[in-house]
């Protein structure tokens, strides 16, 4: 854990996706790996690393709240938007909000704050000007000054997230009280393995003492 | 057109009176409520259809045309919807998006070029994003604006108000009521809120769609005016009261968003704590200009 991080992630609202209850969007208990690498992404990231994320502090206790919203349910076609390039007219290509509704309620998370610990690795993309001193360096310094990329959320762009670098020598915020002792929180998404065909990953995820450990990705425990 | 190059945070305020600015489907219509704090709440999504109604309304000709680069793709029923049919059959466009045409193109430049395309012609695709089935990129634009749930400064307290009208829908109920006629109906309203909504503007994703200063200056003219032309039975009177922009000198930004967020205070006048706020003057905004980090300058607007 040479190149090692630890960022403070808070925010009012999260909404970590469950894939079997994606219409009705109902959220995990905690932060993913995968949501959790797409928050440092958005503060640096390039081709040559990869985030690897090593553990989730967890630091607030777990509420829900439901939210229910008028929603469309098509996506906009590639076909038809070739077809209007041709015709060289926009007038037909629309989506009309009123026609297209659904109404979907979200269980999100309420009132949450995470602990990142991760680390990332060169890929084969890294050529010579790569190093991991200057990428922990780039990540470093806009953690500090509150720099991103885009601005990160807390699984969906309408939860933002508030981040702070926690420097080497500081200390974790301490864990709340109800969160001490060893939560079972079930088979959650690990990542998407979007080298093989966005291909899930999951693992058993275990709090102890509101801390998550992250196995790697293609280690032992973590079933694709 | 050059996308902007400059990292932006906004807070923005408004007000409603005797209306109900975001009617919960879960809850009857009911304006929403946060259940811990009984703030009220405003949608994301509810602003984002308020920018794009305006952009419609400002970018669009006598006959509702919009001009060029500013159509609205995620259009409300409301726009002139027979003309628009005519059109899809002009065009030889399937009506609805999910029939057909299903698969994506492979080729990435392809795939690129209409993604470019759809970000030169569309205001809303370039400035929030749209989900495309275009296969690369996870078939998705990001689109630089990114808006927070709008929440209200104090709690609010919804009114249920009965309301009768002097007819009724069909002749089975005149016969019932022999002849009376009259039907009750229910409007929820909050007196009086003022709520303050988070924004962040990305110039990185900005570059990708080509968000440009143009565009910026057509949102900040949107975010002042748009509740002006939402005018209906259900909203009351809506009003913008407050933009305040902050301007990262950096692209990536040159501070912490929050830190941002914080300098900038609601509070209530001075003697009116325990008082029901009832307008924009029980309260008092300050900018706490000498705490503004280095690089970072402020815009207020209205």
């Amino acid at each position: 854990m040479a190149y090692g991080i630890r960022l403070l992630v808070w925010g009012e609202r999260a909404c970590f996706t469950r894939p079997e209850m994606k219409v009705e969007r109902v959220s995990y208990d905690v932060i993913t790996p995968s949501a959790a690498r797409g928050i440092l992404e958005a503060i640096h990231w390039k081709p040559a690393i990869c985030w690897v994320v090593d553990r989730i502090h967890v630091l607030k206790p777990i509420r829900f709240e439901s939210i229910r919203r008028n929603e469309v349910g098509g996506k906009l076609s590639a076909a038809s938007v070739g077809k209007a390039m041709k015709a060289g007219r926009t007038d037909g290509l629309i989506a009309l909000a009123d026609e297209d509704r659904q109404q979907r309620a979200a269980t999100v998370l309420r009132d949450v704050s995470y602990v990142i610990e991760a680390h990332f690795e060169l890929t084969a993309r890294a050529d010579a000007s790569d190093s991991e001193g200057k990428h922990l360096d780039i990540f470093n310094r806009r953690a500090r000054k509150g720099q991103y990329f885009h601005a990160p959320c807390l699984g969906v762009r309408e939860f933002p997230a508030s981040f702070e670098l926690i420097e080497p020598d500081d200390v974790l915020p301490a864990v709340p009280a109800d969160l001490r002792g060893e939560r079972e929180l079930g088979w959650m998404l690990h990542d998407i393995d979007f080298a093989n065909d966005m291909t899930p990953h999951f693992f058993r995820a275990v709090m102890r003492d509101g801390v998550i450990e992250v196995p790697a990705l293609r280690s032992e425990g973590v079933k694709a | 057109m050059s996308a902007i190059a400059n990292r932006y945070e906004f807070v923005y305020l408004f007000e409603v009176t005797n209306g109900n600015p975001n009617g919960d489907p879960d809850a009857g219509n009911l304006p929403r409520l946060d259940p811990e704090t009984n703030q009220g709440l405003v949608t994301d999504v509810c602003l984002k259809r308020k920018i794009r109604n305006y952009v419609a309304l400002e970018k669009s000709d006598a006959e509702g045309k919009p001009e060029q680069s500013y159509v609205i793709y995620m259009q409300e029923k409301a726009v002139l919807n027979q003309q628009h049919e005519q059109a899809w059959k002009a065009c030889e466009i399937p009506p609805d998006a999910k029939n057909g045409y299903k698969k994506l193109p492979a080729d990435t430049a392809k795939a690129k070029s209409l993604t470019d395309w759809m970000c030169s012609n569309f205001f809303d695709v370039r400035a929030f994003g749209a989900v495309m089935t275009t296969g690369v990129n996870c078939g998705q634009v990001r689109g630089p604006i990114q808006l927070a749930f709008a929440t209200s400064i104090d709690p609010i307290i919804p009114l249920e108000v009965s309301i009768t009208r002097m007819a009724v829908t069909t002749e089975k109920e005149a016969e019932e009521q022999s002849g009376d006629n009259r039907t009750m109906g229910r409007k929820h309203i909050i007196p009086y809120g003022l709520y303050r909504a988070h924004g962040f503007i990305s110039a990185k994703l900005a570059e990708r769609t080509g968000f440009s200063e143009d565009d910026l200056a057509l949102l900040w003219r949107a975010l002042e005016n748009m509740f002006e032309h939402d005018r209906s039975a259900a909203r009351g009177e809506m009003a913008a009261r407050k933009l305040i922009v902050f301007k990262h000198e950096h692209p990536m930004g040159n501070a912490p968003a929050h830190k941002l967020f914080d300098l900038v205070k609601v509070a209530r006048t001075e003697g009116e704590a325990d008082t029901p706020a009832r307008s924009f003057a029980d309260y008092q905004i300050s900018i706490d200009r000498d705490g503004l980090p280095a690089g970072v300058s402020v815009q207020e607007y209205l």
